[in-house]
């Protein structure tokens, strides 16, 4: 197959950025979209030209790091996947395919396709996360939990925080990335003690890093490559109604 | 220097119990005037760093990738082993070390594998009470399911994605020290050298891959969770940028590496569809539960496997193991997997491939039971190959999937520098010459959550907790080494690119010191890699500058010391004149085409000291004393 690339090339954060047109010629569907782009960059090392600059790392789809916005959408065209693991099969011969860095305020662009999403850590250090001490346990089936509700925390749990959500949203809303985590902890027994103060201080958090707020129109889920429902954003949202009630009690 | 590997005295069992009373402990109120450097964040290093951080110790961690939460143990899909016993099926902490060591074809340390197998169980309560969702029963509790090498359940899983979750449970553990400022965390730094400062280790110096800062830390120990060196191989199903930079660099600053050879090909990954390939996919081997592994009969037969009527095929590890069948070792079923193909009968386009084939168990349990159990993996496959394995058996080929070998570290997980550890898949210690299943989670939880935790009070309380001194000038001068081979790298401007040094390093390291090795191909190969590290240093071709962030460098880099790496590879694969486990010599094998290991003279662990460039490393032997077990040729008939 030959395609035409049109690709967001930026030298660093505080340089302005542009879409650059690459043609990526040879290329086997059989590839992986960033194998395809490997190829482009060997293509340009040869030339002497800079290659183009992309996080990516397990290229199997589980540790979120790739992120590229290809033809407007997160991670691509198809439903379910990661960048990593979307297949040139799913293009034709002689398409021109644009590719971008997630856009989101609290995403600034490091260099080219790479962008910073530490906001998401630090929400997570606000909170997501159950404060046991290594080594201070109980028997693991001293906890029994019904299956189906172990089984939408893990639905939950599946996130790899890989920011498709925001970029998907048009307000760069990061609450479904916020409602895997509460919601997983929020089902558990185990997250029930810093129940109310998890979701207060995550909120919080997740505001401080300039993400926007939620408008429901579901484009976070229908991007999610874990497919993480929206109803989790409810449970947030009662989670959260629930924490402020119960603290303006206090 | 002789090698001590301060293994406790007294009876197997007691060993631990005894040793942690015997360590010597840090005062609570000056633990945090001792600094601790953590490198890596999977699941060593996250649960190392979290640990110490809750005991009050000062942490810095570091991790490659933009976030901790990404370290490459989140690919690991099948689950962990636990000698819970919760199916009462005869499992036992004592049955999970035999198997280990057995699994590891009795090259590993019995004291240490004991060690693994008793804190097992705490590692399931510790995951459990985190919040981690294994998978449950109708009734509530830990499900379990069977993996290789073993004839209990005894594997805790969270469907697909075990290592995912149990990574996120220790990166949630790490945040909250992180939040608490117990933690300091640096995201997007590598290490490239490490400090030595009167032999003990004292610091590392990293670059910040963003700005390119070339900048030095100082602590009063070093841990190494920096994971394996699968990525020597060009192709593996490690992540893109798994490396040996931080362990080989410690190599060379005086830590002995062990057993380099050992490396474990796992049996069942999706096969190779062309040189752009830029890694390989694992399937998970829970897999094997449920999938029957067969070729044709006859060799060259290339119907469509619908066409093949049943008893054309040759289920071959059902055939030769009828005991465990397919639930054989990894290295047995690996090995297996290419004497089929090598006699002609493998499948697919390249006839580099064995079937594994769901159609027996779809028809036993029906299409929903299996998609409940192995949904993720099989929509994995359909994505990568396009076809549908529930409707056709998949393709599987072996692959470099983890490597035993790793810095040589004593019973308290030191390396032969003072004040460096080792953690994790970075350390030779638990799995002998091959791993099992589910026990890399094991073992790297184990590492950080239950041994470092108490071992490291042992090295520290000898240690005055005055702050380390940078001004010393090793600081400057080992940071003056990594500025000075940076800017050589990016001096060269040849004519080869990176990534084709490193795939003809792959090339020579699959073909001559992969799943089959002979003296006369090691001896070739040992030439090819000695011209190919000539040539990358006059040859490479390196772009732009270090003050940016530039992932041709960081490649450079790490290709630099993978080439090295393969050279001990080779050296020690020469040296083990047996065969075992995942090392399999053509020489050496018994008449049914098993590995035959030679106790007499290599029951030990080899332990390479590095003497200076182009200088002939020197080997170190620590020998194996086996007192509970007996050696025997290993079984799975």
């Amino acid at each position: 197959m030959n395609l035409t690339l049109k690709v967001w090339r930026q030298k660093d954060a505080s340089s302005a950025g542009k879409m650059v047109t690459y043609p990526a010629q040879n290329i086997s569907p059989d590839m992986s979209f960033l194998e395809m782009i490997d190829v482009v960059n060997e293509g340009l090392v040869k030339k002497g030209e800079e290659p183009i600059a992309f996080d990516h790392d397990c290229r199997e789809g589980i540790c979120g790091m790739c992120s590229m916005f290809i033809n407007g959408r997160p991670h691509g065209p198809k439903q379910g996947i990661t960048t990593c693991q979307l297949h040139m099969r799913s293009f034709k011969d002689g398409d021109t395919i644009s590719i971008e860095p997630w856009r989101a305020k609290a995403f600034p662009v490091v260099k080219d396709l790479v962008v910073d999403r530490s906001a998401f850590d630090r929400i997570i250090q606000a909170g997501g996360y159950v404060s046991v001490n290594t080594g201070v346990t109980i028997d693991a089936n001293a906890i029994p939990i019904a299956k189906d509700i172990a089984d939408e925390a893990f639905d939950a749990a599946t996130c790899i925080g890989c920011g498709a959500c925001v970029a998907a949203c048009k307000n760069a809303s990061a609450m479904l990335f916020l409602s895997a985590k509460v919601s997983q902890l929020a089902l558990l027994p185990q997250g029930q003690v810093e129940r109310d103060k998890r979701v207060e201080r995550m909120i919080d958090q997740m505001e401080d890093e300039g993400f926007g707020s939620c408008t429901n129109t579901g484009a976070c889920s229908a991007e999610c490559p874990k497919e993480i429902g929206q109803h989790h954003i409810a449970r947030l949202n009662r989670e959260f109604i629930t924490a402020k009630i119960s603290s303006s009690n206090k | 220097m002789k090698l001590d590997s301060k293994i406790p005295d007294g009876p197997l069992a007691e060993k631990w119990s005894r040793h942690k009373f015997n360590l010597k402990l840090v005062n609570p109120a000056n633990k945090r005037k001792y600094d601790v450097i953590v490198v890596g964040t999977g699941l060593a290093g996250a649960a190392a760093a979290a640990s110490l951080g809750e005991l009050g110790y000062n942490v810095k961690a570091f991790c490659f990738q933009d976030s901790p939460r990404r370290a490459h143990s989140i690919a690991a899909q099948g689950g962990i082993n636990a000698a819970k016993n919760y199916r009462n099926d005869g499992d036992s902490v004592y049955r999970l070390f035999y198997d280990t060591v057995k699994g590891g074809d009795y090259r590993a340390r019995e004291a240490n594998v004991y060690r693994l197998a008793e804190v097992s169980v705490n590692i399931i309560d510790q995951c459990v009470a985190q919040g981690v969702p294994f998978a449950r029963e109708y009734g509530g509790l830990l499900d379990n399911r069977s993996f290789g090498g073993a004839q209990v359940s005894r594997t805790f899983y969270a469907r697909g994605q075990t290592g995912q979750q149990l990574l996120l449970g220790a990166y949630s553990a790490l945040s909250r020290m992180v939040d608490e400022g117990k933690v300091k965390m640096y995201a997007r730094t590598e290490m490239l050298d490490l400090v030595v400062i009167d032999g003990h280790a004292r610091g590392i110096v990293t670059r910040d891959l963003v700005t390119g800062a070339i900048e030095t830390h100082s602590a009063h120990a070093v841990l190494l969770c920096t994971g394996g060196y699968g990525n020597v191989f060009y192709l593996s199903t490690n992540a893109q940028g798994s490396n040996v930079t931080a362990a080989w660099r410690a190599h060379k600053k005086g830590a002995f590496f062990g057993n380099p050879c050992f490396t474990q090909i796992h049996p069942t990954c999706i096969p190779v569809t062309g040189d752009h390939q830029s890694k390989l996919t694992l399937m998970s081997e829970s897999l094997r539960n449920d999938g029957r592994v067969w070729v044709p009969k006859a060799a060259g037969d290339k119907r469509h496997p619908s066409e093949i009527p049943e008893n054309e095929r040759d289920y071959f590890l059902e055939r030769k193991y009828p005991s465990f069948g397919n639930l054989v070792p990894r290295d047995v079923a690996s090995r297996n997997a290419k004497e089929m193909c090598d006699e002609g009968r493998g499948v697919g386009q390249s006839g580099l491939a064995v079937y594994l084939d769901f159609a027996d168990s779809i028809k036993r349990l029906g299409e929903n039971a299996v998609r409940a159990k192995y949904g993720n993996l099989f929509d994995m496959y359909h994505q990568i190959t396009g076809e549908n394995p529930y409707k056709e058996p998949m393709r599987i080929y072996p692959a470099v999937h983890y490597t035993m070998g790793g810095l040589w570290v004593d019973y308290n997980l030191m390396t032969t520098i003072p004040g460096l550890y080792a953690l994790g898949e970075a350390n030779f210690s638990d799995h002998g010459a091959n791993r099992l299943g589910a026990s890399a989670l094991m073992q790297g939880l184990a590492d950080g959550y239950f041994v470092i935790p108490y071992t490291i009070g042992d090295y520290l309380a000898t240690i005055c907790p005055k702050p380390v001194d940078t001004t010393h000038p090793e600081f400057a001068a080992a940071k003056k080494r990594v500025e000075d081979r940076i800017q050589t790298l990016l001096s060269i401007k040849g004519t080869k690119t990176v990534t084709e040094y490193h795939r003809e390093l792959g090339k020579i390291m699959w073909e001559y010191c992969g799943m089959a090795r002979n003296e006369e191909g090691l001896k070739k190969a040992l030439e090819m890699i000695r011209s190919l590290k000539a040539d990358f240093w006059k040859n490479v071709n390196v772009l732009g500058t270090n003050e940016e962030l530039n992932q041709q460098l960081e490649r450079a880099g790490r290709v630099a010391d993978f080439i090295e790496l393969g050279e001990l590879m080779v050296i020690d694969a020469l040296n083990r004149d047996e065969s075992c486990g995942g090392h399999f010599r053509e020489e050496f094998q018994t008449e049914e085409g098993e590995a035959k290991r030679n106790d007499t003279d290599f029951c030990y662990v080899a332990a390479w000291e590095y003497t200076g460039e182009n200088q002939p490393e020197v080997l170190h032997k620590e020998e194996l004393k086996f007192e509970n077990v007996k050696l025997t040729q290993r079984s799975y008939k």
